[in-house]
């Protein structure tokens, strides 16, 4: 069996009454971009906690290229690099001072460090602010420096907890964009984000809840997999037609998506039967088209299935 | 229609460097108001001029009826405003913020009392009055946040990144506070970075290095403005496609979506065929290529690299 980059089995967190992690399984390989994908509380920054090494597991193991992260803690961290949530730099130090000082750290040779820093300011586009105290960065900017001092000593894996949170929708795309390249020189990622909307940027993903995985496959895999009937209902009167539908239990949930109204229900469920049900309501309706799954659909409706 | 904003060229400068640069647009009364733009475009240097914070250094507005430079004493009454930056004490309870606010808004006495139990209950905090305000969630602190700002029934609220850093299940509980606010006649003017929260606003405008690059519904942005067909390429190692393909004149924007590409063309006939061929040329005869629909931050990204490439073309620096 060939050993995966990162592998890890069976991971346990319990804190208190509360089971944050309540047994995960992963394997990731190198090039590949893994997107843990839950809400808050889901048990995001415990599982990549454990894997870095940061928390002792109740139970389970992980390694990183065969490495056990509490057997081998030092040998195994020099593979990897992790960005917390909320990740602090220098704020009176500039861009350049703040990586050379994570060069320092990880025992950089001055002879390395130059060509690094060229790379890493290839990759991030920081280099015209490279004199501007971190504390006066824009999120986005920020959170590519903080990804660029991870990355300085060239680890092998490396794991992101929400980088994207809160950073305008430009910034998200450059950071998706220096993950890529990352990837292509084969890095592997594991990024935590609460956005379902970013699922279809990773190679594959794990939705998370409670602790568990619901699912773990590629986007494109789970999103065949996915067998409600979606419709887009336009209506004037939108409390009205989502309490007919509730009430009839014509639709397993609804919710609002642009200007329609987005409604499950069971496979196979034909536009007729919304149009009845709303009519019977005395509710208007403009019209019913059907809809197109995305992650928050099959997020929902997983949640379900597992209660 | 009446409006509930009308600014006129707004200019702002600070020494050298101006932030806001000639922005002119119309808030209807009623509406749901989306104000976009990447970090730094100048959203926050607009409202706090809306808001008579912040005096214009060229320009005219009206907000709900009042002179901007004559008659600002009438707007701060009159308007409701969350900031960016946090607004409630993390030190006082839940009801020493409301009474604070109260006092701030010279709420009459005989109305006091309702107008906080409304603002408690809003945040879904009935029962909790006295916990701190530091202690509460996020989405929940955002939530007393609002029901603060709007104590005195403003007409008018300007919500500056309500949802920053929110988890998206309060953000959802949040907008359907907006929604509500919408039901009842008030105005609400917002600035977010999340493009479905953008879905939800009657209307959008984004603003880029102090311009103003685009107005729209949510609709016609990704559907007139784009005017282009967005195409998944599926099949060949995407990083490759964008490679190949981001060069070719046909092309307006190419990235990649994790294990597929996604290629904005322009609208045409055979747009499809055409970006078939190209990818048979480059040597991936396999490829499968689809028309998918575009997003609003597809629009978003599109519209401020036209604007960068304009920018550069007359010389000037981008950003
Ligand atoms: N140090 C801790 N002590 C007690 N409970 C914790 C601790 N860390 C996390 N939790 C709880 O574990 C669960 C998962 O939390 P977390 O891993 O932070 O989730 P996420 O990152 O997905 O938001 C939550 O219910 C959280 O309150
Ligand atoms: N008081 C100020 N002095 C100098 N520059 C400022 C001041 N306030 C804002 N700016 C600058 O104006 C630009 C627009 O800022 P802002 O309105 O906060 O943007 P946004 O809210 O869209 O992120 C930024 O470049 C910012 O640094
Ligand atoms: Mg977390
Ligand atoms: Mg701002």
């Amino acid at each position: 069996m060939t050993m995966s980059l990162l592998a890890a089995a069976n991971l346990r967190k319990r804190f208190g009454d509360i089971e944050a992690v309540a047994g995960i399984d992963l394997q990731v390989e190198p090039g590949e971009i893994f997107g843990l994908i839950g809400p808050d509380g889901a048990g995001k920054t415990t599982t990549l906690r454990l894997l870095v090494g940061l928390l002792d597991a109740d139970e389970g193991e992980a390694s990183i290229a065969g490495l056990d992260v509490h057997k081998q803690p030092d040998r195994a961290r020099e593979l990897l690099g992790y960005m917390p949530q909320q990740y602090s730099l220098y704020g009176d130090l500039t861009v350049e001072e703040n990586l050379r000082f994570f060069a320092d750290m990880h025992f950089v040779s001055r002879a390395d460090r130059q060509e690094r820093l060229a790379r890493l300011f290839a990759f991030s586009r920081l280099e015209p602010y490279a004199k501007r105290p971190a504390g006066k960065l824009s999120g986005g900017m920020y959170k590519k420096l903080a990804l660029s001092c991870c990355m300085i000593h060239t680890p092998k894996l490396l794991l992101l907890d929400e980088p994207t949170t809160g950073v305008d929708p430009l910034s998200r795309r450059e950071l998706w964009e220096i993950l890529y390249a990352f990837a292509a020189e084969g890095v592997a990622v594991v990024v935590s984000t609460p956005y379902m909307d970013e699922a279809e940027r990773c190679h594959r993903v794990g939705l998370i809840h409670g602790g568990r995985f619901l699912l773990t496959d590629r986007p494109q895999a789970i999103l065949a997999g996915f067998d409600e009937a979606l419709f887009e209902v336009l209506t004037d009167d939108y409390d009205g037609a989502r309490a007919a539908l509730a009430q009839q239990q014509c639709a397993l949930r609804s919710y609002p998506a642009g200007d329609a109204l987005k409604v499950a229900c069971r496979p196979g469920a034909a536009p007729e039967t919304i149009g009845r049900t709303l009519t019977a309501a005395g509710v208007a309706y403009r019209s019913i088209e059907p809809g197109r799954p995305n992650f928050e659909d099959v997020f929902l409706s997983r949640v379900e299935v597992s209660a | 229609m009446t409006m509930a904003v009308t600014a006129r060229n707004l200019v702002r400068r600070f020494g050298e460097f101006t932030a806001v640069d000639r922005v002119s647009f119309e808030v209807p009364a009623g509406s749901v108001f989306g104000f976009l733009g990447p970090n730094g475009a100048g959203k926050t240097t607009t409202i706090r001029m809306l808001c008579g914070l912040l005096a214009p250094t060229e320009g005219e507005a009206e907000v709900i009826g009042f002179d901007l430079r004559r008659e600002v004493d009438k707007i701060k009454e009159n308007i409701g405003y969350m900031s960016q930056r946090f607004s409630l004490y993390a030190d006082l309870t839940v009801r020493q913020n409301l009474e604070f606010y109260a006092g701030i808004y010279r709420i009459p006495r005989a109305k006091k009392a309702a107008r906080i139990a409304f603002a408690v209950k809003m945040a879904g905090l009935t029962g909790a009055e006295h916990r701190l305000t530091g202690e509460l969630s996020g989405g929940v602190k955002q939530r007393l946040a609002l029901g603060a700002a709007i104590m005195h029934e403003p007409r008018l609220i300007f919500l500056d990144e309500p949802t920053a850093g929110v988890d998206p299940a309060s953000r959802r509980d949040f907008w359907d506070l907006i929604a509500e606010l919408r039901r009842q006649g008030v105005t609400v003017f917002v600035t977010t970075h999340y493009m479905d929260e953008a879905e939800h606003c009657d209307r959008l405008i984004l603003i880029y290095s102090g311009r103003k690059i685009a107005e729209a519904s949510p609709r016609e942005l990704v559907t007139d403005i784009i005017a282009g067909t967005m195409l998944e390429i599926s099949g060949p190692p995407p990083a490759e496609v964008v490679a190949r393909v981001e060069k070719a004149p046909l092309i307006k924007q190419a990235q990649i979506f994790g294990l597929v590409s996604h290629v904005l063309i322009d609208n045409g006939a055979d747009a499809t065929e055409r970006v078939r061929a190209l990818v048979r040329e480059a040597g991936w005869p396999e490829a499968q290529v689809r028309p998918i629909r575009a997003s609003l931050e597809d629009a978003f990204i599109h519209l401020i690299e036209r604007e960068d490439r304009r920018i550069a073309a007359e010389g000037g620096r981008a950003r």
